[in-house]
């Protein structure tokens, strides 16, 4: 009688757990200290936003965000990722800033049939021969930014331009991407250390080569420094310096202040951009953390919907797989508008110019200018098998 | 090559030549006084940065928060010598190693609970923000030709101290024979304590001024303590003027071979090689001169020990 009870209540338990609603674990390795920190934080209270505007939940799953710091180093981002993906058994990575990072751990996570959202990173690497069905970009192809640059400096046509970048993948993706539309002369093509901070030789350098315009890529605190030592050098007035949407956006004008005003940058993004996603993930953003959302914020953002929707389109079943590739590959409406993917799991988008300006109140903005491309892809689809 | 390019090139490693002086001169008194190995200078120059960062954010004058974070470095700097570097002198430097090394990361997790870790925003002062026009032509930042002139002025003074006073004759007395410096009465523990502070103040100031030019961040200490290292291996340990010498060296070395040897390998290679063996090389090349100096001279090149 008495074991019958118990095998009753173990029935019960057991019934009680099957009955328990499912649920979805997100790990989000990203750098959350030093001098890549900004770019980590914006992202991931873009990232935790939209969680919370969902309610806690994606696609009607509840949801667990494990959250880690990579402190910008490879070793402790293979730690975490090891970590998630052996003990806590996520569902789903994301948070990667560096490619350099994210191509470190990237094949560990597709060998265990996770999918790995990126909503930075876009390596070359994965977008071509190496592409992963496992892989899916939110954001952008490292190329992309720099390619609306070229493009832009191009139109103006400046008879000459000197490239500056860190010497990493991410650096010579940027400057590659650059070159594939700009069609002047290149003075010379710099690339320097990861996470250098005193630009003093290769500012010297720019000023011996006297070229008509400097394009730099040098995302993160680097970017703060080598544009402050720019306009300290006194070269903001000769030569004019374009730069990707990383340098211009709300934390490097908080750093840097006027010595930005009139530059001009590339964005998949931008504050005012007119759709319904946007406005309400600009005015929530700035609510909830007093401070401007930056590209990187929007990124974090989008790639909650993205998730969002996928786990919604196949109904919550996340064993699903090729469904759930399926559903990431059909797209979902986000702060850039309604967003498709190429098979190698990287956007189709528009790519609009901004430009630092003051505006009358006195407040520094970077402001929507135009449009560069139009639904525009990467230029190494065409190198990936998958369909 | 424009020799206005060399100019400013130089300028510059005269300037991180300096700066790299002010680390290395506390370092090697200590290393040569005391025969005691302290990793945790560098921590020093990092309180010192967020010192001043903090202060200039609180009174709203740069230089007024340099001379206060200065005070408080070098009395931090003492608190650690009395609290507990003192109790590690008779170690051997195993034990100095391990104890320093333990201190790095606990002064690192402490600034890290205060100040958070994200890096701080310290800005060079108003009126040195723009560039100077010092030749025809030839810009230079003058927040960058000020800490030449501070580095310049430090260095003459600490010349000065060392050479000229009493406490710099027993410095110098205890550089060369401790033993001996002690024996003949030179007051061993307070002249250690002083010497501290005159370090931490030294890395303070160096911390003041490379804070707006790079970052005020944790862990921006040990990637420049490994320079002056170097800098007092070249120099030879416990020598002020070879201190003086070596960081000039090693500034020097290491922003020309960032600037030229690119554009040099640039003339005989293709510029993708160029441009990935060139930042390879130019980084290795003061472990090169390192190495080079040690070759013909194993002591430095001004050694205090005779």
């Amino acid at each position: 009688m008495k074991k019958v009870l118990w095998l009753l209540v173990f029935l019960g338990l057991v019934g009680f757990s099957l009955a328990q609603p499912r649920s979805v674990k997100v790990g989000f390795v990203s750098t959350l200290s030093g001098g890549g920190a900004a770019l980590g934080i914006d992202a991931r209270d873009g990232f935790n936003l939209a969680v919370r505007l969902l309610n806690n939940q994606l696609g009607g799953l509840p949801v667990e965000v494990l959250i880690a710091d990579d402190q910008q180093n490879p070793d402790v981002a293979r730690q975490a990722v090891d970590r998630m993906l052996k003990r806590d058994r996520v569902d789903f990575l994301t948070g990667i800033i560096f490619s350099n990072i994210l191509l470190a751990v990237g094949e560990a996570i597709f060998e265990e049939k996770v999918f790995y959202i990126s909503l930075n990173a876009g390596p070359s690497e994965y977008a071509g021969e190496r592409c992963s069905p496992y892989f899916f970009n939110a954001a952008w192809q490292n190329d992309n930014l720099h390619e609306a640059m070229g493009q832009y400096v191009q139109t103006r046509r400046f008879e000459n331009v000197f490239l500056l970048a860190p010497n990493y993948p991410a650096g010579r993706d940027a400057l590659t991407g650059f070159k594939r539309f700009y069609r002047g002369r290149v003075v010379a093509e710099v690339y320097h250390r990861l996470n250098q901070l005193d630009f003093s030789a290769e500012i010297a350098q720019i000023r011996a080569a006297r070229p008509r315009a400097v394009y730099a890529f040098e995302p993160g605190a680097m970017g703060v420094n080598f544009i402050k030592q720019y306009a300290e050098a006194g070269l903001m007035r000769e030569i004019p310096l374009f730069l990707p949407g990383f340098s211009a956006d709300a934390d490097v004008i908080r750093a840097v202040g006027r010595a930005l005003v009139g530059v001009y940058n590339s964005s998949q993004w931008a504050l005012e951009l007119n759709n319904p996603v946007n406005q309400r993930f600009v005015e929530e953003f700035r609510k909830a953390y007093g401070r401007t959302p930056t590209l990187y914020a929007s990124q974090g953002y989008d790639t909650a919907l993205m998730l969002d929707a996928a786990i919604r389109a196949v109904g919550g079943d996340l064993s699903k797989k090729d469904e759930l590739r399926k559903a990431f590959l059909a797209g979902f409406n986000s702060t850039r508008g309604p967003l498709k993917f190429n098979p190698n799991g990287y956007p189709i988008q528009n790519y609009y110019l901004r430009q630092v300006i003051q505006a009358p109140n006195g407040e520094i903005v970077n402001r929507l200018v135009g449009t560069i491309f139009t639904n525009h892809s990467d230029a190494y689809v065409s190198q990936c098998k998958l369909r | 090559m424009p020799p206005s390019l060399f100019l400013e090139q130089m300028l510059n490693g005269l300037q991180f030549g300096l700066m790299l002086f002010l680390l290395a001169a506390g370092l090697t008194l200590v290393f040569g006084i005391m025969d005691m190995i302290n990793l945790a200078h560098g921590s020093l120059y990092m309180i010192g940065a967020y010192l001043t960062a903090t202060l200039v954010g609180l009174t709203g004058v740069f230089w007024l928060a340099v001379v206060l974070a200065v005070l408080g470095t070098a009395l931090i700097g003492m608190l650690l010598e009395v609290s507990i570097l003192r109790q590690l002198y008779r170690r051997d430097h195993l034990s100095q190693v391990l104890a320093t090394f333990a201190l790095i990361l606990i002064l690192n997790e402490g600034v890290r609970l205060i100040w958070g870790s994200q890096p701080l925003l310290l800005s060079a002062p108003e009126g040195l923000s723009g560039p100077v026009e010092i030749l025809p032509g030839l810009f230079y930042s003058a927040f960058r030709l000020t800490i030449i002139a501070v580095g310049l002025a430090v260095a003459v003074l600490l010349l000065l101290l060392v050479n000229h006073t009493r406490a710099g004759m027993w410095l110098r007395a205890g550089a060369s024979n401790r033993e001996m410096a002690q024996a003949m009465g030179v007051p061993i523990k307070p002249l250690f304590t002083l010497l501290f502070g005159v370090g931490a103040a030294l890395c303070a100031v160096a911390g003041a001024f490379l804070g707006p030019i790079l970052a005020v961040q944790v862990g921006m200490g040990e990637s420049i303590l490994i320079l002056a290292f170097v800098v007092i291996v070249i120099g030879g340990i416990g020598s002020i003027k070879g201190a003086l010498v070596g960081a000039l060296l090693v500034g020097i070395v290491d922003t020309a071979g960032r600037a030229f040897l690119p554009l040099l390998l640039g003339q005989v290679a293709s510029p993708e090689v160029a441009s990935n063996l060139g930042p390879a090389l130019a980084s290795i090349l003061i472990y090169l001169l390192m190495a080079v100096v040690l070759f013909f001279k194993p002591q430095g090149l001004f050694p205090a020990r005779t």
